[in-house]
């Protein structure tokens, strides 16, 4: 086996997409500009019927779910102790800690009042959903930071260089970095622990969000069980989400891709999916719910889509050897699972919801998805600033010997 | 060394479970709240509401929001178009045709139901719904953080929103006139003011009584419900109909309190915080377990 090691990469920060990731992150913040000064309602179409819209259906539904890589690969890595997956396990806390980041920032720009909220920490609702999932989220985020803290000790132990006149802290500094990467390496299982309980925690709570919706809720999701669905289902999307992001990652950089760990993670993503699929046909068979599938209407159509595009089809894939051999094939087929998730997200947050008395059905502004647009954009674009500065993508050691050493200077 | 950051995982382990723990006796700090025999109610008895509108008038004066004069809500023609309240007006009346006179159309006012298990103080956040024991629900402006939670779980969909506001937008709905008037023993502005008493104010015990007497004295005049009885396990305010509630507009609901399943769910993973406790100390010990392996393998290498 080559000896893999997560090393900086070496590459020029701005490219032609990066330049136009940069405008679509601009034109979001704009959007976000106007909603700071003139309220939600100058930039959303929401309204007292539809008080939730992409915000909270993408940008938070579907981003904590998208950002389960972090605490499978956690779970498969660090607990499962399946040490063939190290290399893929600081891309994937990278993509939880950014995705768990903007989460936390898409809560607060949809809040009313968002200066408050730190309420919920010393305001407590035993019997809210939402506190629970807010509290959870916080607190994980907390855990992702600490998670990713020894990257940043190994990044700068041994290179801290303040400038002239801060120069006489460079020695208490790394002093102070190498006790705390001690106490880090010590006591860092809690904190994997911590994050894996706390994931499935609100992972499933979320999906109890929508239950106290009760009767405006369509009965093709509207079930007791959505929870158990939302665990199960972020838990089938980690794995294509990590696949997906280590493909695009060493496309877009120039890399070889990791065919082997890719096609092992990918043997895990079928019975995974599987698992899913089947309580989701077995909670529609209970309820008797297809019935609703023999209408045609927006419910339905989305419906078959979800389950079609984002559940059978990714596992036929996933079930094929030459799909397996692929890396190409392989991230179309994750592509789709991250598809299906999104789509079962913005179903049950947006297309499921019918209030009693709206005119109109809801239908994001343009100024809603700029701003999740934008957010999208200075994802990428962030996670692109760290693995160009910190040692996240795993390469080979064969190939640059030096790692060690050339790291100083960063990506300049 | 090994056996010591074995130990140091064990003792860390315990720690936080019971930390955890330590932290059960207050998740039960969840707004509680008195269902008093005695709390009040208003009964509407929508064949009487002749659609003057006064009570619209009478609720925004009470809460200082803007209101044209009093004339101006004789005007009819607001009837042309479903209204429903919002952050401007807490209740609007509609108009609904009656099948059998033309003369006397059904008028229907709208506003919060103060219900007796209300989702919106259940799925509060910050649980800034209060249920007060003369049944009216209210809701706290120091605590609301605006997430809208509230309007996703109202079964009625009252909570209104400032959507228009920057800073502090507040969540608008009837709040059973509470801190002026029916804390105080008095009447709420609407039911005052109304000139036909189609809006009686009362112990809610009594309203149902007197709307059963209704309903039995004039059977031809009522169909045989109480709106708001039963309906998501009861509410303060109660509708009597000449005709189908559900043609009125009115949510088609259950007897099952709303926030029933979604509390269920949540203390069911959360009983004393023993599925999360349980979980950690499960996955605690995988990780163990699969540590060893690894550092036996690794010495049986050697
Ligand atoms: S009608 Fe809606 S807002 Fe009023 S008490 Fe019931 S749940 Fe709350
Ligand atoms: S908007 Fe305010 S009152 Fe409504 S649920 Fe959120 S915090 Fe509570
Ligand atoms: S009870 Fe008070 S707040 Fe409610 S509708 Fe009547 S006047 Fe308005």
């Amino acid at each position: 086996m080559e000896n893999l090691k997560p090393t900086i990469l070496q590459k020029k920060f701005f490219t032609p997409a990066v330049i136009g990731l940069t405008v679509l992150a601009i034109n979001g913040i704009i959007f976000l500009m106007i909603r700071f000064l003139w309220g939600i309602g100058a930039v959303t179409n929401l309204n007292n019927q539809y008080p939730w819209g992409i915000w909270i259906g993408i940008d938070v539904a579907a981003g904590v779910a998208l950002a389960a890589g972090g605490f499978t690969t956690a779970a498969l890595g660090h607990i499962m102790h399946k040490d063939q997956y190290h290399a893929i396990i600081r891309p994937a806390l990278l993509t939880a800690m950014l995705g768990y980041t903007f989460v936390a920032l898409s809560v607060m720009i949809d809040l009313g009042r968002y200066y408050y909220i730190w309420h919920p920490l010393i305001m407590w609702n035993g019997s809210s959903v939402l506190f629970e999932v807010g509290m959870c989220v916080m607190i994980y985020v907390t855990v992702l930071y600490i998670e990713f803290l020894p990257i940043v000790t190994e990044r700068f132990i041994g290179r801290v260089n303040l400038p002239s006149f801060l120069s006489k802290f460079n020695k208490p500094l790394d002093k102070f970095l190498r006790t705390l990467d001690r106490g880090l390496e010590k006591t860092m299982f809690i904190f994997i622990i911590a994050g894996v309980v706390l994931s499935c925690l609100h992972q499933s709570s979320l999906g109890t969000l929508m239950v106290i919706a009760g009767p405006k809720m369509h009965p093709l999701w509207q079930t007791p069980v959505l929870p158990l669905l939302f665990l199960l289902s972020a838990i089938s999307v980690g794995f294509p989400m990590v696949i997906m992001e280590s493909y695009l990652t060493s496309k877009s950089f120039g890399l070889k891709p990791e065919t082997n760990i890719l096609s092992d993670l990918s043997n895990i993503v079928a019975p995974l999916l599987g698992i899913y699929l089947a309580f989701k046909i077995g909670d529609m068979v209970i309820r008797q719910t297809f019935v609703y599938l023999t209408e045609v209407n927006t419910e339905s159509i989305m419906f078959t889509l979800e389950i079609l595009i984002g559940v059978i089809i990714p596992l036929r894939m996933f079930l094929s050897n030459e799909i397996k051999k692929s890396p190409t094939g392989m991230a179309i087929a994750s592509f789709l699972v991250v598809l299906g998730v999104l789509l079962n997200r913005i179903n049950n947050f947006l297309v499921a919801y019918n209030p009693p008395y709206s005119s109109k059905a809801y239908f994001p502004s343009f100024g809603e998805i700029s701003v999740t647009i934008g957010f999208i954009a200075l994802e990428i674009l962030l996670f692109r600033f760290f693995v160009l500065n910190f040692p996240i993508v795993s390469l080979p050691v064969y190939s640059t010997p030096q790692a060690k050493f050339t790291i100083r200077g960063g990506s300049k | 060394m090994a056996n010591q950051t074995r130990r140091n995982f064990i003792k860390t382990s315990a720690l936080i479970t019971s930390a955890t723990i330590g932290l059960t006796n207050k998740s039960k700090a969840a707004p509680k709240y008195i269902l008093s025999e005695d709390r009040m109610g208003v009964l509407v008895d929508t064949t009487v509401c002749i659609g003057c509108r006064k009570c619209e008038w009478a609720c925004k004066v009470e809460h200082n929001l803007p209101t044209s004069a009093i004339e101006t809500y004789d005007d009819r023609s607001v009837f042309n178009e479903k209204r429903r309240p919002n952050d401007k007006a807490l209740t609007v009346v509609n108009e609904y045709p009656n099948d059998y006179s033309d003369k006397f159309p059904i008028n229907v006012k709208v506003q919060c139901m103060h219900c007796d298990k209300p989702a919106c103080l259940s799925a509060c956040i910050v649980g800034a719904f209060s249920k007060h024991e003369n049944g009216a629900v209210t809701w706290d402006t120091s605590k609301c953080i605006g997430c809208r939670y509230c309007m996703v779980a109202c079964p009625f969909q009252i909570p209104a929103f400032e959507f228009e506001k920057a800073l502090k937008p507040d969540i608008k709905k009837c709040d059973f006139c509470y801190e002026q008037r029916t804390s105080k023993g008095k009447l709420p502005a609407c039911v005052e003011i109304c000139p036909v008493e189609a809006i009686t104010f009362g112990r809610r015990e009594d309203l149902i009584k007197t709307a059963r007497q209704k309903i039995k004295i004039y059977p031809n005049r009522y169909i045989n419900r109480i709106f708001g009885e039963y309906e998501v396990g009861g509410t303060s305010w109660l509708y009597l109909a000449s005709k189908e509630f559900e043609k009125l507009d009115f949510p088609k609901l259950g007897k099952d309190p709303a926030p029933g399943v979604s509390e269920a769910i949540q203390h069911g993973i959360f009983a004393y915080f023993v599925p999360p406790v349980a979980l950690y100390a499960l996955l605690g010990g995988i990780m163990w377990i699969n540590k060893n392996k690894k550092s036996k393998e690794k010495e049986q290498e050697k």
